[in-house]
């Protein structure tokens, strides 16, 4: 059964990673705050306080289930058990949305817990599609794939990230997760434009944006690199690109990720209420 | 062409370079750019390993225990993504890591704290509750361990040294072996520790025997066992279930 509170689907408004610090506060004066996100594999045990949690936060907000560990893009078969793990949390928690990254962490030789890059080939592009296919078969439902920060290039790409995606989500049927830090960070990089990146990506299949802070530091031959942390505040360049991004696209279930070093929810309460005024009709311009 | 595996070695020796065709966008090998890889890999995995063994690292201290872990997790990479439950290897690999040897219980205590973090994820049962039961009847009840009860059998005094190391004002370890139960009344997971013969005992309540033929079997094999103190521990701490059913998942 629907309940109005909890759509089917995430509102086009804010919402935070959920950390359970942050429990109580959030039940208590949301705030801004109108659904949460929380990362799969943190909720794969058997029961306990976490679980209680999660079941508690589903009967309030909509929930965002963010996987971190499937590995869509590796060159492997997806993990079976885990895909089946992940059917089990979104059998019984019915969220408002599943996500996962364009990226890979699973080998041969165990997990590695951190989104590894991949070339952008036609090849990588069919192996990817099949493993979204598979995924959406196996959940029964529609996925939302994320766009890494990338820190390097590989020789053998052949494709633009922003096509890559939109193939993708031609040929699955899958919407996408747009990561604005990402874009930032990925482009910054680059030492290319972040608005050409938001230009050319097919902004009608964004069905959620994440915001997150970053750490800014410089290679060994002075150009900027920047480190995606979720450790910080969004930064002044990453709201503009934001505001850009929803002037173009229209507003959007936008997330605030704060995975370490996390604040006291009124820092995080606050973010969120800054891209509540972006998403607003009366928005900020861009 | 860069294969995933390729990848993943160069990654996890810091010693090899970056492979080839990894490129700095503006230019040349990919160098630091790949280091941020290979940074994000060690660092989340050892902060799982320091959120996951709390006690051991206080033990052994912040710089040690990092250094510990990159030994340890490119060994022993996680099997699967569920960080909360990675480790259960590191008990056996710190009685191996001569140098640890120095500290011949720390295999033990990461044991508890593993045991801990298991407890706190365990499936959900109804505990074992003897209110407005007849003492008489209590006795014929065949209880099992709740799934968040966990035993530990120890040479060392692990349950003195874990307080001793996380709790302000415990005394100090006491040179004798011991053995915990770790129960959890409701979320958060306590090590208790077993007088004489409650290891026996725990090991008895599988469901089958009631706690009169269990008390039996255990007397039997521990004649100075005090078994109204463990009947008071077992019975209050949260440790028993009758629930017969497989243990739910959510």
């Amino acid at each position: 059964m629907l309940d109005a509170a909890c759509p089917d689907r995430l509102p086009p408004t804010p919402g935070i990673g959920y950390k359970s610090v942050h429990f109580d506060d959030l039940m208590a004066t949301p705030g801004a705050v109108t659904w949460i996100e929380v990362h799969a594999e943190n909720y794969m045990g058997d029961g306990g306080r976490p679980i209680a949690q999660l079941r508690a936060l589903a009967d309030r907000f909509p929930v965002s289930v963010h996987g971190v560990g499937l590995s869509i893009g590796g060159d492997h078969p997806l993990d079976r058990d885990h895909l089946a793990r992940l059917k089990r949390l979104c059998g019984w928690l019915d969220p408002a949305s599943f996500s996962e990254h364009l990226a890979w962490s699973t080998h041969d030789m165990g997990y590695f817990n951190d989104l590894l890059p991949m070339p952008y080939t036609p090849e990588t592009l069919t192996r990817v599609a099949a493993h979204i296919d598979q995924v959406q078969d196996t959940l029964g439902r529609r996925m939302l794939l994320e766009n890494p920060s990338t820190y390097l290039d590989f020789a053998e790409a052949q494709m633009e990230e922003t096509d890559f995606l939109a193939e993708l989500a031609r040929r699955t049927g899958c919407g996408l997760l747009l990561d604005v830090n990402n874009v930032f960070v990925s482009a910054t990089n680059q030492g290319r434009e972040a608005r050409a990146y938001i230009d050319a990506y097919p902004l009608d299949a964004v069905g959620e944006i994440h915001l997150g802070g970053h750490d800014a530091q410089t290679d060994e031959h002075g150009h900027p690199l920047l480190i995606d942390s979720h450790a910080a505040p969004v930064v002044d360049p990453v709201w503009d690109l934001y505001a850009y991004t929803v002037a173009r696209a229209g507003a959007r279930p936008t997330l605030i990720e704060w995975d370490a070093d996390v604040p006291d929810f009124a820092t995080l309460e606050q973010e969120a209420a800054r891209a509540a005024t972006i998403l607003s009709p009366q928005g900020v311009p861009a | 062409m860069t294969g995933q595996a390729e990848f993943l070695t160069a990654l996890l020796d810091p010693a090899q370079p970056a492979p080839e065709s990894l490129r700095n966008p503006h230019g040349g090998p990919a160098g630091a750019r790949f280091d941020v890889y290979r940074n994000n890999v060690v660092v989340s995995l050892t902060e799982a390993l320091i959120t996951g063994f709390p006690t051991v690292h206080k033990l052994v201290g912040d710089a040690f225990f990092r250094a510990m872990a990159g030994v340890f997790l490119r060994a022993h990479p996680p099997g699967d993504p569920r960080l909360p439950l990675y480790g259960s290897a590191f008990p056996g690999f710190l009685i191996r890591f001569d140098r640890v040897a120095r500290l011949p219980y720390l295999p033990d205590i990461a044991k508890l704290d593993l045991g801990m973090r298991q407890s706190y994820h365990a499936a959900d049962v109804t505990p074992l509750s003897v209110a407005g039961i007849a003492p008489e009847a209590v006795m014929d009840l065949a209880p099992r361990l709740s799934p968040a009860t966990l035993i530990l059998s120890s040479r060392f005094a692990v349950h003195d040294i874990w307080a001793f190391t996380t709790r302000k004002g415990a005394p100090k370890p006491r040179g004798e072996a011991q053995d915990v139960i770790i129960t959890r009344p409701a979320f958060d997971p306590e090590p208790h520790l077993l007088p004489e013969g409650g290891f026996t005992l725990a090991r008895h309540l599988k469901g089958k025997l009631t706690l009169q033929a269990a008390l039996t079997a255990t007397i039997t094999q521990h004649p100075a066992a005090d078994m109204a103190a463990l009947m008071t521990l077992f019975l209050t701490s949260g440790a028993l279930t009758l629930d017969t059913a497989k243990d739910p998942a959510p």
